[in-house]
């Protein structure tokens, strides 16, 4: 079980978090014009990488804050977590 | 007799207290701290199972974590428990075990005419064999192999013991208490860190129980007994014995078992069983020693052919003999420790050695005893059915591919010793690269990748010194990089006897036109020529060569077998082993109950469950409760005999003649505050939520971004800037993370606040054509008139002087209003509806009245938002606004959804007007058509109509409006029915909605 700093409480047990996806993936601007295929490169397709990856988990359990984490998909080791509005 | 197996004053049991025991019925004795496997061999009782496949008898091979064959069943009824591993079953008053996988007695097991057909079993004949004709495999082949495999008996009843969990947090875990563990956990603990010291067995010390060893004057049990002692007594330290660390995760997380309960003879009730320990540790030593590895030669599994250091720890520990007539075979110098124990019990073994010489001091010490050593031989055979009785022993010639002057020896036990093979388990979970040594000729850890750092013999290292250095080292390292101290402790002196290196040499060749069974993988019933087979047949990868052999998949995960299976295919292939590598080691290091691992999450602690204020009043009343997700729901309210059937129509029937009440305080409850609140609305909901006045509801419908509904419910504006929002109750918490995410993550410049206030309001529905003169009897100083609260309006009232929120809103297409109140006041409410609704017939109803009234009505719910639909198929398309964007709208434009003969929502009647339609039939043209038959769609929801008095159903139907008129048929082969049914429009009764705007 993974150990992970939320930014607002410190260390908890995974237990406590649920998985939001990849940090990286921006929303389209509502009201403007997108292609179908970056419409659907935003809704379906993920980079599914093998080291580094930065994503979205949320203290369900705690906080209900959404937070950002840099994890390495391979070894689980977590280097940083960090605010939404902060650069992880 | 009675244990005349046991020796005079050796070991560690207490000989004033005397233990009865029963084995297959028999009663035997033993003596406090024996464990079964040692009160059975002090009884002479070597055989206690059959083997999995050849039912082959069998005894014990080891003495602790790494017995294969020695699994019985113990005690009877909800207590029994199947698989237990008699060397580590703790001997206590009143003790029962039988053999298992045996019929009708381990003497004598008809399944035993396996082995007389072993040549018909070898490795891969189930995959070979059992292949055609299909369909046998289920019915016919599956259940006769499970009935002939197999182990113990799992248990009919509910476990009558409890478990308890744990969590902890330390500077360091030590796991296994042998002298680098010890020398660890005090050097550490001394220099200030949080340690935890765990061992699997009940006695401290790892080999310092077995070995003649001096540690600071002291004798090494005397140095174990000094420092456990000093460990208990100081408050940084947790010690614990009888706990397996059995797993190492990710983040260095650890988990322990700890038996707590079987060992004590009349145990407290609330004594758990076993509690296990989920222990984050900043850093882990792992000093889990090393297993003794057997020696493979022809009919090696017979009862009394055991491992050396076991038949050494029998002696020392437990004062038993293993055999009066011993033959010690080995490829190194330990056995010959064992040799020795048994000479200066006035026993004389014999000491077969495929070295051709050594002189070590172990040797030296063993030739001063006269004890009979015959270098350059081996072992080559064994006989005696239900125990050895003799060996073939013979002369190995200089390559050691054969044999000369063969001479069969009688005995009653064979010692084997084939080396020592480090316990990496645990570290090769942590994700440890391991290595192989070549001075072992076995793995060790290489390079870590979490927190841990082996130690001792389970690092490769088999001197005391070395082992207590590396200890006192390590201990103080790691305790100095968490507590920043430097108080370190000096290693004591230590003395051991001098051993000489092993010859790499495991497996016995057969005598020309001999093919006795040699085994490799006693439980899984493995030899020689399966692996021989396997690679034959072009298995390569060891993983393929394990799965295919089934070696080392076992419960006791290879632990004596898979080196040596892995010395074979490298012998066979002519690679090295580190070339052909090892099999993934994975948690659990033993056999773990299932009861440990779910603790107290049994029964109604399975998961919370969820009440409203109102409960206590619903159970009074007869209510028939239902889940809901985590909640409890009156289902209907049970009047006399009543079916759920009679009774859903009685209240439902009610509702549409008189008026009725119903718990709705499961909806999920959003309380939104901010000045953006209804731009936030507006882009969650399809619909335009701008221009909604204050004190007006509003109906919404949300999507998912790929267009597809996600929950629906309506949303009331309290003030300017303050919403109270309605979801299901089955998406209420996934509707609150989704809110989260977008204000959060997406659009962090609105200014909107959400709360979850589910459980902060109570709230029931009031429906039917008398809930207006029943309101006004509620709130008689409110106009409740259709001009003052129309549809979708909503008031602010005291009711009998507690605040209260009314929404004229309707679930059941009946005039009809929700009220909400403090949660606290719930129960009043409701009591106070009840008494004042009485004059107007009120009778409450439950959820199955609710789907009637709704299903009728042809409003959607959970059954037909089921995450495979969008708006226009449940005919909402008209809520999806054209001026605004809002979440999912883009996917909206993807082909699929633009299809105009997709499904659609429709009604469903039995031609019959009788036969209900079993929710989840398919709807298809032709009920006779050739298998794989169209579907068209399928039956959503079905209810029995209480306005025209037939069943009607829901159904999502491809081009479901066009075909409205049509007759179709419902088929549910679940429920073998086949009914002809005609296509209708989903609002069955008011499809005006005049009822709820009356």
């Amino acid at each position: 079980m993974l150990e992970i700093k939320c930014p607002y409480c410190g260390k908890r047990s995974q237990n406590e978090f649920s998985y939001g996806g990849d940090a990286s993936l921006k929303r389209p601007q509502l009201e403007k014009e997108i292609s179908d295929k970056d419409w659907d490169d935003f809704v379906y397709f993920r980079s599914n990488p093998r080291g580094k990856h930065s994503e979205l988990w949320h203290h369900v359990a705690g906080c209900r804050q959404w937070f950002k984490v840099l994890r390495n998909t391979a070894t689980h080791e977590i280097f940083k977590t960090a605010k939404i509005n902060e650069e992880l | 007799m009675d244990q005349n197996f046991r020796i005079d004053k050796a070991g560690y049991i207490n000989r004033n207290k005397k233990i009865s025991f029963k084995f297959n019925g028999k009663k035997y004795f033993g003596y406090e701290g024996d464990t079964l496997a040692s009160a059975l061999l002090a009884n002479g009782i070597h055989l206690v199972g059959r083997s999995f496949k050849y039912h082959r008898p069998r005894g014990f091979i080891g003495a602790g974590v790494d017995e294969p064959n020695a699994q019985v069943q113990l005690y009877k009824g909800a207590k029994t428990e199947p698989n237990a591993v008699a060397t580590l079953v703790e001997l206590v008053e009143g003790l029962e075990a039988t053999s298992q996988n045996c019929w009708p007695s381990v003497s004598f097991d008809f399944g035993a005419i396996n082995n007389l057909l072993n040549k018909f079993f070898p490795a891969g004949f189930y995959y070979k064999t059992f292949m055609w004709p299909k369909n046998f495999w289920y019915k016919i082949y599956e259940p006769i192999i499970r009935r002939a495999a197999g182990l113990g008996v799992a248990p009919l009843k509910p476990d009558p013991d409890r478990y308890e969990h744990i969590f902890e947090h330390c500077d360091l875990l030590v796991a296994g208490s042998g002298p680098s563990g010890l020398a660890s956990a005090l050097a550490a603990a001394k220099n200030g860190a949080r340690v935890i010291l765990a061992e699997d067995k009940s006695r401290f010390g790892g080999s310092l129980l077995t070995d003649e060893v001096t540690i600071g004057n002291k004798k090494g049990k005397d140095w174990a007994d000094d420092t456990i002692t000093q460990l208990k007594s100081m408050p940084n330290v947790i010690v614990k014995n009888r706990s397996q660390v059995f797993g190492y995760y990710d983040h260095n997380m650890l988990v322990m078992n700890e038996r707590t309960k079987d060992h004590i003879k009349d145990p407290h009730k609330f004594t758990p069983r076993q509690k296990l320990w989920y222990i984050r540790a900043k850093e882990v030593i792992i000093s889990t020693g090393s297993i003794e590895r057997p020696l493979v030669f022809g009919n090696n599994d017979r009862p009394g052919i055991m491992l050396a250091s076991a038949a050494k720890e029998y002696m020392k520990v437990y004062g038993v003999l293993v055999g009066k007539k011993p033959i010690i075979f080995t490829n190194n110098d330990s056995a010959y420790d064992t040799a020795i124990e048994f000479k200066k019990n006035g026993i004389d073994p014999l000491v077969i050695d495929v070295r051709a010489n050594s002189e070590s001091s172990a040797i030296k010490e063993a030739k001063n005893l006269n004890i009979n050593i015959k270098f350059s031989h081996g072992v080559i055979n064994t006989k005696g059915y239900l125990r050895v009785s003799s060996a073939t022993i013979g002369k190995l010639n200089s390559n050691k591919s054969s044999y000369e002057s063969l001479e069969n020896v009688s005995c009653d036990c064979i010692c084997v010793s084939g080396n020592w093979t480090p316990t990496v388990h645990l570290s090769s979970q942590s994700g440890n690269k391991l290595k192989f040594d070549e001075k072992t000729d076995a793995f060790i850890p290489s390079q870590s990748r979490q927190n841990e750092t082996t130690v001792g013999s389970a690092n490769g290292i088999f001197s005391l010194k070395q082992s207590l250095d590396e200890g006192f080292n390590k201990g103080y390292e790691l305790s100095n990089k968490i507590t920043g101290k430097n108080s370190k402790s000096t290693t004591p002196t230590s003395n051991e006897k001098k051993y000489g290196s092993h010859e790499k040499f495991w497996c016995m060749p057969l005598p020309k036109n001999k093919n006795y069974k040699r085994f490799v993988d006693f439980q899984n019933d493995v030899a020689v020529s399966d692996v021989e087979l396997a690679v034959r047949e072009g298995f390569r990868s060891i993983e393929h060569v394990k799965r295919y052999t089934t070696l080392g998949m076992a419960t006791d995960q290879g632990k004596t077998s898979n080196l040596n299976g892995l010395q074979l295919v490298s012998n066979i292939e002519d690679k090295i082993v580190p070339e052909v590598g090892h099999t993934t080691f994975r948690p659990p290091y033993t056999p773990v109950t299932i009861g440990a691992i779910v603790g107290r999450e049994v029964g109604k602690y399975y998961r919370p469950t969820r009440k409203s204020p109102m409960h206590l009043w619903h159970e009074k009343n007869n209510a028939v409760f239902v889940d809901a997700g985590l909640w409890l729901r009156p289902r209907y309210y049970k009047q006399g005999k009543e079916t759920l059937f009679e009774a859903s129509k009685r209240e439902a029937t009610n509702v549409r003649n008189n008026v009725g009440i119903c718990d709705v305080t499961s909806l999920g409850k959003i309380d939104i505050k901010g000045p953006d609140t209804a731009e936030f609305l507006n882009r969650v909901y399809t619909n335009a939520w701008m221009k909604l006045p204050v004190g007006k509801a509003r109906y919404g419908v949300m999507l998912r971004e790929d267009g597809i509904v996600f929950d629906d419910g309506t949303t009331t504006r309290i003030s300017e800037n303050h919403f109270h929002m309605t979801t299901t109750t089955a998406q209420a918490v996934n509707v609150l993370a989704h809110l989260e995410y977008y204000l959060q993550v997406v659009w962090p410049e609105l200014d909107v606040n959400v709360l979850s206030t589910t459980e902060q309001w109570a709230g029931v529905a009031l429906a039917g054509p008398n809930s207006r003169n029943l309101l006004s009897k509620l709130f008689p100083e409110i106009d409740v008139s259709n001009e003052s609260l129309p549809f979708m309006g909503y008031k602010e009232g005291s009711l009998f002087g507690v605040p209260a929120r009314i929404f004229r809103i309707s679930f059941s297409g009946e005039l009809a209003y929700e009220i909400n109140v403090e949660s606290g006041y719930g129960i009043f409410m409701w009591e106070k509806i009840i008494e004042l609704g009485k004059e107007m017939n009120l009778e409450p109803y439950g959820t199955e009245a609710l789907s009637t009234l709704r299903i009728e009505m042809g409003h959607v719910a959970g059954s037909e938002i089921d995450g495979r639909v969008i708006s226009s198929d449940l005919s909402l398309e008209g809520m999806l606004s054209k001026k605004k964007d809002f979440i999912g709208k883009r996917s909206l434009n993807r082909e699929a959804f633009l299809n105009p003969n997709r499904e659609k929502i429709v009604g469903v009647v039995p031609l019959d007007k009788k036969t209900m339609i079993p929710e989840g039939s398919y709807l298809v043209k032709d009920s006779n058509a050739t298998l794989p038959n169209p579907k068209l769609g399928h039956i959503s929801a079905s209810c029995w109509s209480v306005e025209y008095n037939n069943p009607f159903s829901l159904a999502i139907l491809k081009d479901g409006k066009k075909k409205i008129g049509e007759k179709l048929f419902a088929l549910s082969p679940l429920k073998n029915k086949n009914i002809e049914v005609e296509i209708v429009s989903s609002h069955y009764v008011d499809p005006k909605g005049e009822r709820v705007r009356s």
